[in-house]
């Protein structure tokens, strides 16, 4: 027990998922374990199989079931957890918007694995990107301490009155979830009072006020009941601030919507999700020692996508490239960079994009493509002249 | 009734109103329409225990007349219907003949 009962330990992304779920305790959990998740699923059901949480943990025939037994359990009134990877949340699909659309606050991680085919169960943001519209909240993690965080904060931020929503918690496959990294657990009392009591919001198990869910709604207020899931998503950002804020006071480290790492001075940046920010902000060091004035953005909160405050945190570089795990297939740009660029469309100024796909069904991401990527910027904002606006890197031709 | 807007509506469109269905009417949908002949029934209420709706009334265990407002032509309650001597107390008609 090290100090104001933080513990200071070395696990993997996948074993800090679980403990963050063993410190929740939610009352129900349905999954089928997926590569690389399933190590987050092994290690929570030992805690249900040895009383050290009393979780309903309910094994099922399929991430479609998972999900589905994860929706009722969650619209009879329980705190309900899950985990999934690739083509066990693409299984999920259909279920991932009735959950929203109901508006259930289930907290699920997502370990990004590559989607087949070919089959490959590496890290790569396919899976993710193909359920960002899916009307969930989705957090991103760099590390195994910002998976921890980040899986604790979901539950307050989709179990916020204002937003009732669900929230999924993505790191990267192997990268994270399987390599043992130094991080700091807080103590279960410490949690237990953050997560706070789940509160209910019309339990299908409250029989003495009976209710419906899943009604039939057709043209006459479909369009009614998406304006107002849109609203709450607008809602979304202020309480991931709120949360983090209230984080920041039991853990001391700080969260917002997204990370900048010497960025207010930069003239040139790379944006770039999780694992892959932590060698990039290597390479933005050795460029600052060489006088030329690198920074990066990190996404936290993806889903919904902070639009006015990424471009405002971008407008005065000269040069960004957006770098994606995942491709949009159809010869357009990858997902991040869609985003990215309409953050920054509003600024007349704004800097210079282009879009380079890294990392795809876990290729590694060096260093030296770091170094490429910001050398190229840096003649892009001497130039201002873009040569490629898309390409992949790290490819052999 | 005036349509509510979006900020009026139960989040996740869940119905806290116990019963409510009755309010909605579906009658409109028929193509076929059953027909009662008294005459023929033997009270044996199949027709109000296999309707998946609320269109046979019953008062004091008796069979009345349809409600249409909830009868949307399915023809269960006529195929269910045994009658009286192989006559059926029950027959589906065309619609708006």
């Amino acid at each position: 027990m090290g100090q104001n009962g933080k513990r200071v330990v070395a696990v993997t992304g996948n074993e800090a998922v679980a403990e963050a779920m063993r410190q929740i305790n939610p009352d129900v959990c349905a999954a089928y374990p997926i590569t690389p998740a399933t190590d987050i699923m092994q290690r929570f059901t030992s805690f249900v199989s040895n009383g050290k949480v009393k979780t309903e943990m309910v094994l099922v025939e399929s991430e479609h079931s998972a999900m589905s037994a994860c929706v009722g359990a969650s619209a009879a009134g329980g705190r309900v957890a899950t985990a999934t990877s690739s083509q066990g949340l693409a299984l999920m699909w259909e279920i991932l918007f009735i959950a929203s659309g109901t508006r259930l606050p289930i907290v699920m991680s997502l370990v990004n694995r590559a989607l087949s085919a070919p089959l490959n169960i590496h890290g790569d943001h396919s899976d993710g990107m193909g359920a960002r519209d899916c009307g969930w909240i989705q957090l991103w993690s760099e590390n195994a301490q910002e998976s921890y965080d980040n899986m604790i904060q979901a539950f307050r931020i989709a179990e916020h009155m204002d937003i009732r929503m669900p929230a999924m918690v993505c790191l990267d496959g192997f990268i994270i979830s399987h390599s043992i990294e130094r991080m700091e657990y807080l103590d279960d009392e410490t949690v237990k009072n953050f997560a706070g009591e789940f509160k209910t919001t019309n339990p299908l198990l409250d029989i003495e006020n009976p209710v419906s869910y899943g009604p039939l709604i057709l043209t006459d207020y479909y369009m009614e009941y998406r304006r107002a899931h849109a609203e709450v998503m607008s809602k979304v950002s202020k309480v991931v601030l709120d949360v983090a804020k209230d984080f920041e006071k039991i853990s001391g480290r700080k969260y917002g919507l997204f990370e900048t790492y010497r960025l207010e001075d930069a003239e040139i940046g790379l944006v770039v999700l999780n694992s892959a920010a932590g060698t990039s902000k290597d390479v933005v060091d050795e460029f600052r020692n060489r006088g030329i004035k690198a920074g990066l953005l990190k996404p936290r909160l993806y889903r919904p996508f902070p639009y006015e405050e990424i471009g405002e945190a971008l407008k005065h570089l000269k040069a960004v490239c957006v770098l994606d795990r995942a491709d949009a297939f159809g010869a357009s740009y990858g997902p991040l960079f869609m985003d990215i660029a309409s953050g920054v469309y509003p600024h007349k100024n704004g800097p210079l994009l282009i879009n380079k796909i890294y990392g795809l069904g876990g290729r590694d991401y060096l260093p030296e493509h770091a170094e490429t990527v910001l050398a190229e910027l840096a003649e892009i904002a001497k130039t201002g002249k873009v040569k490629t606006l898309r390409e992949y890197i790290g490819v052999r031709e | 009734m005036k349509p509510k807007g979006w900020k009026e509506l139960k989040p996740g469109a869940v119905v806290t109103e116990a019963g409510s269905a009755e309010k909605f009417k579906t009658g409109s949908w028929r193509a076929l329409k059953p027909k009662w002949k008294e005459e023929n029934c033997i009270q044996c209420l199949f027709c109000w225990i296999y309707c998946p709706d609320m269109a046979v009334r019953v008062k004091d265990g008796k069979r009345g007349e349809f409600n249409y407002d909830y009868c949307k032509g399915c023809g269960i309650c006529a195929l269910e219907c045994p009658g009286k001597k192989g006559q059926k107390a029950i027959v589906m008609e065309e619609e708006g003949k």
